[in-house]
């Protein structure tokens, strides 16, 4: 019993020397940015991919197979390797803040694929017909897509998108290879120097992470079945 | 995104002012005419060298097999489908190839299709606002206001805050000739409007066309409903194999067909 107790005394003592929340607010930061930035490319790129030129169409798929088939971690040491260290274009003057928006434009571009790919999997659940009577009633491409087929879309692309979001959160973690403090940053020097409570670091970073993204698979599992279209 | 629907209201300037130029349709200009119009999927020959003329006010039911190419004849009169060559002309305008000249002018051609189409997100209401508004520019009070007025002619104007799903085969169908109708078209087209529905709300839909045929619309029909060909059309088009065969008034067509295809036709269409 006090064997234990002692334990759990050195673990308080590790979390209170490391900011724990701090680290894990960077990655819920990366996320929230790389989802926006995911959700605005992968959007563009599902109408490229859906539209009627086929040059558009050829670029879309070129995108999608290139990153989504890339490693994550060759995009984000890309990103810094590349364009920070040897093209020299920073995003802000900022040492630090320039990597984490390096991270997010590196998840972004990785995740965006995916964000397609769902978007895509949800126009295949409208039926042709919609689009055919968009046409028929004088709307022209754009306006078809977003009047139309994008809003019904989303909405059966929700469990695909919810996935694609579970795994850019978990993926944040791998803009520690962009320099950036994040949490598995810092669980990796917490296990250096406090080895003594290793177990215990592991689990609570793990837990971090699915307390984070619990709740992201409840909501779209709610939300998939609310805003289903009926037909 | 937004930008395009300011620009989709205003038609790109020359073909706005050939329409100008041509808008009063002299009698006897046909108002819908295609000039040897040839179709292919791959190496099947869906329409083979079809002319068709339609006039104002006129009502042709076109009728055949499964396969004779009827839906292809009325999706590529609003180039739902593209034509290989020949040349289709609504109210002496040539179908331009694609872009907002194109959606301009597909908006003077209303189209029911079988399976209704609504937008399954949108209300009733909005279903038949949209275009108008989006389309054409119309505000919102006036849109629904012609919305609604076309909606109580169809009959369905207690529905109007509901969704697609939760009406009728029927209720629908009429909703979607309300939501033709909104635009304003010169020619509607119908493809078998009332072949997804169930018998009993068959007549429901059918009265409502043998309504605004009554009212001048021109119309093209593709159906296998014979008390409407009666009823409401000018000139049944019997075709086959992707040609038009014979074409005649409904009670010659019926009682005295002249071609062997169509008497084999009918004889299998009026056996059930
Ligand atoms: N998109 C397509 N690709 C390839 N073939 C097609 C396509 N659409 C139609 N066809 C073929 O073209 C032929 C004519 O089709 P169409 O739908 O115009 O016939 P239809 O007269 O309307 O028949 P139905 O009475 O069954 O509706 C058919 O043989 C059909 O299989
Ligand atoms: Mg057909």
């Amino acid at each position: 019993m006090d064997s234990l107790s002692e334990y759990f005394q050195s673990y308080l003592t590790a979390l209170e020397s490391y900011d724990v929340i701090g680290a894990f607010w960077v990655n819920i930061q990366l996320a929230f940015w790389a989802a926006l930035g995911s959700a605005v490319l992968g959007t563009v790129l599902a109408l490229m991919r859906i539209s009627p030129v086929p040059s558009f169409r050829w670029a879309g798929a070129t995108y999608v197979n290139i990153f989504r088939n890339t490693p994550l971690t060759i995009i984000m040491t890309f990103c810094i390797l590349v364009m920070v260290f040897q093209l020299q274009i920073n995003l802000s003057s900022d040492f630090n803040f320039n990597f984490f928006l390096w991270a997010i434009v590196g998840l972004s571009v990785y995740h965006a694929a995916f964000v397609c790919e769902a978007i895509r999997s949800g126009v295949n659940t409208v039926p042709l017909g919609q689009a055919e009577a968009a046409r028929a009633i004088g709307l022209s491409f754009l306006p078809a897509a977003r009047m139309i087929i994008l809003p019904q879309a989303f909405r059966g692309a929700i469990a695909p998108l919810g996935n694609t979001l579970i795994a850019l959160i978990k993926n944040t973690t791998v803009a520690a290879a962009a320099s950036v403090i994040e949490a598995a940053g810092l669980m990796k020097t917490m296990i250096e120097f406090r080895p003594d409570v290793i177990l215990a670091i592991f689990a609570t970073f793990a837990a971090g992470f699915v307390i984070l993204v619990i709740p992201v698979g409840l909501l779209t599992t709610w939300l998939s079945t609310k805003l289903a279209v009926t037909r | 995104m937004t930008s395009d629907e300011s620009h989709s209201e205003m038609p790109p300037a020359a073909p706005a002012a050939a329409t100008g130029a041509r808008s009063a349709t002299p009698t006897g200009q046909p108002l819908v005419s295609l000039k040897n119009v040839n179709k292919h999927f791959g190496a099947l020959h869906v329409l083979q060298d079809i002319n068709l003329e339609v006039t104002k006010g006129e009502v042709v039911v076109v009728i055949g097999p499964s396969g004779s190419g009827k839906s292809t004849l009325c999706r590529a009169i609003n180039r739902l489908e593209t034509i290989d060559d020949g040349e289709i002309l609504i109210d002496g305008n040539k179908l331009p190839a694609e872009g907002k000249a194109l959606a301009k002018l597909r908006a003077d051609v209303g189209m029911v299709f079988q399976s209704f189409n609504l937008f399954a997100h949108k209300s009733i209401l909005e279903n038949v606002t949209l275009g108008p508004i989006k389309v054409k520019g119309m505000k919102q009070a006036e849109a629904k206001e012609l919305a609604m007025s076309l909606l109580q002619r169809v009959g369905v104007a207690n529905q109007s805050q509901k969704l697609p799903a939760q009406l009728s085969g029927g209720q629908q169908q009429r909703v979607a000739i309300a939501r033709a109708l909104a635009m304003k078209p010169k020619v509607m087209l119908f493809d078998e409007p009332t072949s997804a529905l169930d018998p009993e709300m068959i007549n429901e839909v059918l009265d409502t066309m043998v309504q605004l045929a009554k009212e001048g619309m021109t119309m093209i029909v593709v159906t296998h409903e014979m008390g409407f060909a009666r009823k409401a059309a000018d000139r049944v088009i019997f075709m086959a194999d992707g040609k038009i065969v014979e074409q005649a008034t409904p009670e010659e067509f019926f009682t005295n067909p002249k071609s062997d295809r169509a008497k084999d036709f009918l004889g299998k269409i009026l056996e059930h």
